[in-house]
């Protein structure tokens, strides 16, 4: 059932928020031991959170449009009082005296939240290979990973273990999961959704999406989240836009273009496209025009260099951002000789290893005599990403790729090599760069019988026309992707 | 007190920049509602962003803003769009371990301080930032390395403070201290900040060199820390300067260092040494957005800033007829305009002046101009000596009142020379060597023993004699033998 379905019943007073809630946990119950997409579960609270939605609907109140709809949060969202781990040994035993912005505001909207699930550590990866918590298994063939680092929360919604959850994109961390999984994963325009209480990865990148099994379920979610906060100075300044109201207008006449660069079909550009994701993704094309949409080849060129200031710009923004985590105030302290001593030691136990190689790398982008050729440079390569992006949209209302350059990889395949997981981002990243929106729906399988992802992009303040697009996708995929429940 | 300076003593020039650091007198913090308040119980002024927990994000608060375009304003700087920078480094006291400051960016470009001589010392930049909490070290003689535990009031975490960054113009202790001095004036007359610094709330670290007079080019440097007072700041310049010119004279050479003034023993002390000296990786703080304050708020806040301490010099000492420098105690004291007021009513600057330096350190009281300017008037018509006028004064500042009636209760007139003349031949007569002394002695006895005849008639006459008058005596009389 779908989360707005649920929601309706919720409100209507046909179900209970708490029956829903037990279905759900059941679910959990089943199937976790399989899949690993929690780090907790908080079932009591969800229960007694379910309750009091139901006391509102005896009452006669309006319980919220998310009624009794369960919401799993990827694990670096602050949830006051409850443990928030980032997937690090380092913030061992924290409760965040707080909740994160999306937190009140899921509450607000009557939503039940289930449970922290599980991610890379510090948001760092594409496979949820680096938790200090073990991996995540993907529901669609467990001997593979879910992608990363939200695929705790792309596997719960695949699994059917909840209707909706959150995760937070860096450089693809929501869509390219979504891909892996088969479900859909936005991330919003930079601004959109407030960061106050997400555990920050890389500031200037970080944004918090839906994932969710259709994408009106997105749209739902999305809306009950985004608009203004004023504790986040980079919040825009507008409220949450219409997603619901717009879904079913198509895309007659919208114009739309598939990048060349990022899609392995041109003649420049990067490589390593599995065939049978790029004729999805012509397929998907097809279906646009199809639906009246003008579809045409787009040129972005500096999105190949997208990569590589990403792969600098990250870990420097990471590097000041886990400073903080020294042992002093909270999480893990390991007791040393001296305060210097406590830091090193603290961090040096805490960090896993893909951590401590990005803060290694981002300190070094910014040492002094390093920063113009590095970080500066890598700026300069933002800024030309974003000037070809509002180039490309003078012609294009929206923008299409794959979300991922291959279906599901098997688990193990790529925790060796960095460079080759970092590659699985290629074609995510360049709109956290430029802070536009982007989006993964499901568009059939690859040959493996894997789902595959296309990714529709807009220009900034742009998700209803790309909603719109994704509705259209979702209709010629042959309807709501998942498993059903 | 005067700080020796060295070039006075032996060709050598000191060269000081200072940077000064003020809170910000803001009801909350720089980056969220927690409260900005002096001497509370440790950790009480906190909440997740001051304690830098993970997932919380600054809010820049718009009042200190306004303070620091004030500031910028009253230093005559350009006050600019300005961003915010990350400067990177550990340490317990500091949440996040990262500074939130700004950098290539400061809201205030360059600009001057006038110090009361009327110099212009050069201001380079004067930017926001936040503050650091405090640590306490215990055990180990309470320094970190060596302490077995230590605690962190976050407190003042995250308080807002300007940093006020002057150009290399200060050439002795003393130009520091005036500098520091007048820095302060023009922060408490905006209310930027209430320029406390044994409460900590203004801090100076000061840059000092020395070159040989006639030198165009800077020598090497040394930044101390750890100056608690315009006594300490003093004391520092002379020690470091005249620690700098003895290494320099004996062949060696001035490491570039950041030292320590200690101030139980008077020295500075190596703190860290260029090589050691931190990489602050700063780069632009990506949770916030450039503030770019709009020239209609500028001025808007400009045509809310009261007059400043060089101001007001300039037009008390236009008004009495002096040098603003001789206008400074009066304006430090904020009796300007109470002197201008009694001008205005017809008193003589002079007199005033004197008053106001002399007999109203501790301020106006309960004294209208009205009442000042009657009680000038009545000195100066001589109804009243100069000490009568003192006891009068103090009465006034104590309860107000009219002078003429306050006089009266003290039995005030004044008594008439011939009567004058009378208890200085009977001084003369028993002090005939102080008398011979003061007729042949050069000017200096001569000045020492009329002071010495004009106290005891004064003792004699209870106050009551005029001081001037029985000078003419003795002059008078002197001449005449």
């Amino acid at each position: 059932m779908s989360a707005l379905s649920l929601a309706g019943s919720v409100r209507s007073g046909e179900r209970s928020a708490r029956s829903i809630v037990e279905e759900h946990l059941a679910a959990i119950a089943d199937g976790e031991g399989q899949i690993h997409a929690f780090n907790l579960v908080t079932a009591d609270a969800a229960l007694e959170r379910a309750d009091r939605v139901d006391d509102v609907v005896a009452q006669g109140g309006d319980p919220g449009l998310l009624a009794g709809v369960p919401v799993a949060l990827k694990d670096n969202m602050c949830t006051r009082g409850v443990p928030t781990t980032c997937g690090s040994l380092i913030l061992d035993g924290w409760r965040p005296p707080y909740d994160a912005t999306v937190v009140e505001r899921l509450d607000a909207a009557g939503a039940v939240i289930i449970g922290k699930t599980n991610m890379d550590e510090f948001a760092m990866g594409s496979s949820t290979e680096n938790s200090a918590f073990g991996p995540t298994f993907n529901p669609r063939d467990t001997t593979r990973v879910p992608g990363g680092s939200s695929g705790g929360s792309a596997a719960a919604v695949a699994a059917g273990f909840t209707p909706l959850s959150l995760g937070s994109d860096t450089g693809g961390s929501i869509r390219q999961p979504a891909a892996l999984c088969g479900v859909v994963g936005v991330k919003p325009t930079y601004g959109a959704v407030s960061r106050y209480g997400l555990v920050a990865f890389a500031s200037s990148l970080d944004q918090i999406g839906p994932f969710a099994r259709n994408v009106a379920d997105a749209a739902l979610l999305f809306e009950a989240v985004a608009g203004h906060d004023p504790l986040d100075s980079t919040s825009i300044p507008v409220s949450a836009p219409d997603l619901l109201g717009v879904l079913d207008r198509g895309v007659e006449g919208l114009r739309v273009g598939v990048i060349e660069e990022i899609s392995g079909s041109g003649p420049t550009g990067l490589e390593g496209f599995a065939p049978d994701v790029q004729a999805r993704l012509a397929e998907a094309a097809e279906a646009l025009a199809a639906a009246g949409a003008v579809v045409e080849k787009a040129s972005v060129p500096s999105t190949v260099f997208g990569l590589s200031a990403y792969y600098v710009i990250a870990p420097a923004e990471a590097s000041s951002n886990l400073a903080r985590f020294d042992g002093v105030r909270f999480g893990l302290r390991v007791d040393a000789e001296n305060t210097v001593d406590m830091n090193a030691a603290t961090r040096t136990a805490g960090f896993g290893d893909e951590v401590k190689r990005r803060i290694m790398l981002g300190t070094y982008a910014l040492s002094a005599g390093y920063y113009d050729a590095y970080y500066g440079k890598s700026q300069k390569v933002r800024t030309l990403i974003v000037e070809d992006f509002a180039r490309a949209y003078q012609s294009f209302d929206l923008l299409l790729s794959p979300t991922a350059p291959t279906t599901a990889f098997p688990i193990g395949e790529k925790v060796d090599d960095p460079m080759l997981m970092y590659l699985n981002d290629v074609c995510t990243i360049p709109s956290n760069l430029a802070g536009h929106p982007a989006m993964s729906v499901p568009f059939g399988v690859g040959d493996d019988g894997l789902p595959v992802g296309v990714q529709v992009l807009a220009p900034a303040n742009g998700e209803p026309s790309m909603f719109r697009a994704a509705a259209v996708l979702e209709a010629a995929a042959g309807g709501s992707a998942g498993v059903a429940l | 007190m005067t700080s020796e300076t060295v070039s006075e003593m032996d060709g050598w020039e000191v060269v000081i920049g200072l940077e000064v650091h003020a809170e910000l007198a803001t009801a909350t913090k720089l980056f969220s509602g927690a409260r900005n308040e002096f001497g509370g119980e440790p950790n009480t002024n906190i909440d997740p962003v001051s304690l830098g927990l993970p997932g919380s994000l600054p809010v820049l608060n718009e009042k200190a803003v306004e303070l620091a375009i004030r500031v910028g304003l009253a230093l005559n700087c350009s006050v600019q769009e300005s961003e915010f920078a990350r400067k990177n480094y550990f340490y317990p006291d500091m949440p996040k371990d990262f500074q939130i400051s700004q950098f290539d960016q400061p809201i205030n470009g360059e600009g001057w301080l006038e110090l009361p001589d009327g110099r212009r010392i050069g201001i380079e930049r004067a930017h926001l930032e936040e503050d650091t909490g405090k640590s306490t070290h215990v055990g180990g003689g309470g320094r970190i390395h060596e302490a077995s535990y230590s605690l962190v009031d976050y407190n003042r975490a995250g308080v807002p403070l300007i940093e006020i960054v002057g150009k290399p113009d200060l050439r002795s202790g003393d130009d520091a201290r005036a500098y520091v001095s007048e820095l302060r004036s023009i922060l408490v007359a905006i209310g930027a900040s209430d320029g406390k610094m044994e409460e900590g709330s203004m801090r100076v670290d000061c840059n000092v060199s020395v070159r040989p007079v006639g030198e165009d080019e800077l020598g090497t440097r040394c930044e101390v820390k750890n100056i608690n007072s315009l006594r300490s700041l003093g004391r520092a310049v002379t020690y470091e300067s005249r620690r700098q010119v003895d290494l320099i004279t004996s062949g060696q050479k001035v490491d570039q260092q950041t030292r320590h003034w200690n101030e139980e023993d008077g020295r500075t002390h190596t703190l860290r040494s260029k090589e050691e000296a931190f990489d602050y990786r700063y780069f632009p703080e990506p949770d916030l957005v450039p503030v770019a304050p709009s020239a209609e708020w500028i001025d808007e806040i400009r045509a809310a800033m009261p007059l400043l301490p060089g101001e007001r010099r300039h037009r008390l000492a236009e008004e009495a007829g002096i040098q603003p420098a001789a206008a400074a105690l009066a304006v430090e004291r904020g009796l300007d305009g109470l002197a201008l007021a009694s001008m205005d009513l017809g008193a003589d600057p002079a007199r005033v002046l004197v008053h106001v330096e002399n007999n109203l350190a501790d301020g106006q009281g309960a004294l209208t101009a009205d009442a000042f300017a009657a009680l000038v008037s009545m000195e100066t018509g001589g109804d009243l000596t100069a000490t009568q006028a003192k006891t009068v004064l103090a009465d006034l500042v104590d309860s107000g009142g009219d002078p003429a009636a306050v006089a009266a209760t003290h039995g005030f007139e004044t008594m008439d020379t011939s009567e004058l003349e009378g208890f200085v031949d009977g001084l003369i007569a028993e002090h005939p060597d102080d008398w011979e002394a003061f007729v042949v002695g050069d000017e200096d006895e001569r000045r020492k023993k009329s002071g010495f005849f004009v106290g005891q008639v004064m003792k004699a006459t209870r106050g009551q004699a005029d001081g001037r008058v029985v000078n003419e005596i003795l002059e008078r009389l002197a001449a005449g033998t």
